[in-house]
């Protein structure tokens, strides 16, 4: 025990499950656990939606809420509810000196000015004229603001008051395992004391399923549990909205406030595989094997979106170490992009402190876990690369 | 040992190698006999039809392969040379670097083309129903890789063999520093002995360029393009949309040396300090942006007259400038007098993910070689303004140190001091 060790004070949670630890905690470990999915509105695909979420709750002035489009208010209101968890908001000296790294795609584009430019170019050959004409009359000058990758963060300093430093890392799946992996550095080295880490992912937008639709990654037809699309139509990944947002802390800082502490984060181990050369369930075993496992029957909180390879290399990978209870929330929540990771961690600790773990989230796929999670495995394979795990522990 | 270590005993870190692509071309050398001679980067565009625009002018890289094949394949392009740049000159293998990559980039959207193509290649259901049809189809992942994040560092990272997995950064205009201050914060947590980072911006399109003139941040003096970027001018009207790159090879001093490296400067201080005043605005009191430069002065070790030069964001906006010269003489005093000040957005513009990158390559040269790039089209000056802001022509200098600053929309305000020599 150091006084440097991450230990994690905060969390704030948005899915289609609900909002909070205590919602997310009930959903998830419920013996009949049902996802919320949405699948009229972007047929073929199912989405898991967001939940009703009065905005004014973390984001209190009008004005802000309209600078923002879904993506950052999504965002945005779930660092609050980790900054509330943790007994950090609205207390200026903290915010002041709290550094931040989000994970952050891009916002939403404006849908009407973009289909009717479309609309247009069916009958215009001109069509790079007609973009000028259109976007100079027609968008939204605060628009640009609202898809600014940064501005999520921008944001989270304008409603929140946190100021001591700001970076925005993207990078799909990726970007979630960097930010974590950062934000520990940070305070393991001593640079920080106290962290903001978390991203946010809107998925109800048609641009957001183009993302990965353009490399056929989605999942058609009926729904299934994310292990177990292989084979139906599509591409495996079913996504959904939702954010996940941490307090990390070094041990001393949170001590000093008198804060609960959820867990310790332990190692963060983070990997590129060049997945067209190598074999990744074998790349993903080499993180496991840096990752510090404990012995015996381990509980893991698996980011696996349903994207057949990476799914199945992980499952693989898992399989391999013999007494791992993967958990793949995804069937729940549905995959959440730049906000998985965080959100695997966020799950992660709080199995850690409500000394239990979850049920299988899929009775087929999953095995059995019982006993109180001492450690706890987080994991995020990205759909097309990038690889992340980190080990979350009781903090005594 | 003790001069391997700074003030607060972390690694010193060594810069070996730099690389640049501005408008001004490709390399440092191309690119140091350009700024040096005080010659305009900005230029008519014509890589898209300009109806109905209000800015026609622009510091595009036009000469590259991918240069009309989208922002995407354009900022790989230009992040590319100039990390090949920086990497041959380190004499590491430019195939295997062996380090971690930070990569300053614009956010990634779909290209018009692209969605354009994809439309008009099926006639059934609504505009997202077809695209998202034809996308599922598609036989190849090219466009998909435009569209995702991480994607141009996954490349780089393939192609330079950098070590695990690469960060993609945003802090808007600051980007570039950013990518910067993560690479020299690795290597003093001792995670590596050396790191890479670039910043690179090939996003000058149609769309970019509109969304800033609707924020009402452009220039639009099209009719004499170089003298358009006038930083500290009283008739500066906003800013000139470029692209370029840069990358810096950094490494611990202790490695650098022991393998014999030539160090062209060395990283001495990062600071940054976010705005929670407005999501364009910066505070009026200029607190962040003060505290980003103190916070970097501490970092280095150095106090108000530590400082020789100071590479300016100088964005030839009217705010900016002005918050700028209210940053520096609130921090430095009565020595802002006796400092220069320089702007190299009066030249090549403002390159926005790539500007801070491009800026501390440059501030480097200058201690080298011993010569303060000018602010060009200083012809008239803001009264409310009192900097020595080397006007019109370079000057010949002995700069020790540099304080190079960054400031972005979202608040991101990034400082960077760097220093001639290890002392």
């Amino acid at each position: 025990m150091s006084a440097h060790d991450v230990v994690i004070t905060g969390i704030g949670l948005v899915s289609s499950l609900g909002e909070g630890t205590d919602a997310h905690w009930h959903k998830l470990t419920a013996a009949d656990a049902a996802p919320t999915v949405d699948a009229t509105r972007y047929p073929p695909y199912t989405v898991h939606p967001l939940p009703e979420i009065d905005w004014s709750l973390q984001i209190a002035k009008r004005g802000d809420q309209r600078q923002m489009e879904t993506w950052q208010r999504l965002g945005t209101y779930t660092a609050g509810l980790a900054l509330d968890d943790a007994g950090i908001k609205g207390d200026e000296g903290l915010c002041a000196t709290m550094d931040m790294v989000v994970a952050a795609g891009g916002g939403e584009r404006d849908g009407t000015v973009d289909d009717a430019i479309l609309a247009a170019s069916e009958t215009r050959n001109d069509r790079e004229v007609l973009l000028n004409e259109k976007l100079t009359t027609e968008l939204r000058p605060t628009l640009f603001l609202a898809q600014l990758s940064n501005l999520l963060a921008g944001n989270i300093s304008i409603v929140h008051k946190v100021t001591g430093s700001s970076r925005t890392f993207m990078g799909e799946e990726g970007a979630g395992v960097s930010a974590v992996e950062t934000a520990a550095a940070r305070i393991r080295s001593g640079q920080s004391t106290h962290m903001l880490v978390g991203g946010a992912f809107q998925t109800e937008h048609p641009d957001m399923l183009l993302g990965y639709e353009l490399g056929g990654y989605l999942h058609r037809g009926p729904w299934k549990p994310v292990w177990q699309r292989d084979g139906a139509e599509g591409g495996g990944v079913v996504s959904g909205s939702g954010a996940a947002f941490l307090v990390l802390e070094s041990r001393e800082h949170a001590k000093a406030r008198g804060r609960h502490i959820y867990a310790q984060l332990g190692p963060v181990i983070s990997g590129r595989a060049r997945r067209s050369k190598e074999d990744l369930a074998t790349a993903i075993g080499g993180l496991l094997d840096k990752t510090s496992l404990p012995d015996g029957p381990l509980l893991a909180l698996s980011g696996a979106s349903g994207a057949h390879a990476a799914t199945a290399a992980e499952g693989s990978a898992l399989a391999q170490y013999g007494n791992i209870a993967a958990r793949g929330f995804a069937t729940l929540t549905g995959h959440m992009k730049e906000a998985q990771f965080p959100f695997a961690v966020a799950l992660a600790a709080l199995a850690v402190d409500r000394k239990a773990g979850y049920p299988a989230f899929d009775a087929q796929a999953e095995k059995r876990y019982e006993g109180i999670p001492h450690s706890v495995l987080a994991t995020a394979v990205g759909y097309h690369y990038f690889e992340g795990m980190a080990l979350v522990s009781a903090s005594d | 040992m003790a001069h391997y270590h700074d003030h607060l005993g972390r690694p010193l870190v060594a810069v070996t190698g730099i690389g640049v692509v501005t408008s001004l071309g490709v390399g440092k050398t191309d690119n140091w006999t350009a700024l040096t001679s005080g010659r305009s980067g900005i230029h008519p565009i014509t890589r898209f039809p300009v109806d109905h625009l209000n800015t026609r002018i622009a510091g595009t890289v036009d000469f590259l392969a991918s240069s009309d094949k989208g922002a995407s394949a354009l900022t790989f392009e230009l992040a590319e040379k100039a990390g090949r740049e920086a990497i041959a000159e380190s004499g590491f293998d430019t195939d295997e670097f062996g380090g971690p990559l930070f990569l300053a980039s614009p956010p990634v959207e779909l290209d018009w083309r692209e969605r354009f193509s994809l439309y008009n290649a099926s006639k059934e259901g609504s505009a997202s129903d077809r695209l998202l049809a034809v996308a599922r189809n598609l036989q190849t992942l090219d466009i998909f890789e435009t569209s995702q994040f991480g994607s141009i560092a996954a490349r780089l990272a393939d192609e330079f063999g950098t070590r695990g997995l690469p960060i993609t950064l945003s802090t808007a205009c600051a980007s570039g520093a950013t990518a910067i201050q993560l690479g020299v914060e690795a290597i003093r947590r001792g995670e590596c002995d050396r790191a890479l980072s670039i910043g690179a911006d090939g996003s000058a399109t149609a769309e970019a360029l509109i969304r800033f003139s609707l924020l009402s941040a452009l220039s639009t003096q099209n009719d004499t393009p170089e003298k358009a970027s006038k930083p500290f001018s009283k008739d500066r009207d906003g800013f000139v949309l470029a692209e370029g790159s840069a990358a810096l090879v950094l490494e611990s001093l202790e490695a650098a040396l022991a393998r014999g490296a030539t160090i062209l400067g060395i990283m001495r201080g990062c600071g940054e300090k976010a705005d929670d005043f407005h999501r364009t605005r910066s505070k009026p009191d200029g607190s962040p942006a003060i505290g980003a430069v103190k916070a970097a002065l501490a970092d280095a070790g150095l106090g108000k007259d530590g400082i020789g030069y100071v590479n300016a964001h100088g964005t030839s906006t009217p705010e900016n400038d002005k918050m700028e010269h209210l940053s520096l003489s609130t921090v430095f005093g009565e020595h802002i007098r006796s400092m220069p000040v320089s702007s190299n957005k009066s030249m090549i513009g403002h390159t926005l993910s790539a500007a801070g990158a491009i800026e501390a390559a440059f501030s480097l040269m200058t201690m080298r070689q011993g010569v303060i790039p000018p602010t060009i089209n200083y012809d008239n000056p803001d009264p409310a303004i009192e900097l020595d802001v080397v006007p019109h022509r370079k000057r010949e200098a002995d700069v020790s140190t540099v304080l190079s600053n960054s400031f972005g929309f979202g608040g991101q305000n990034t400082c960077l001091v760097m220093a001639r020599e290890p002392v």
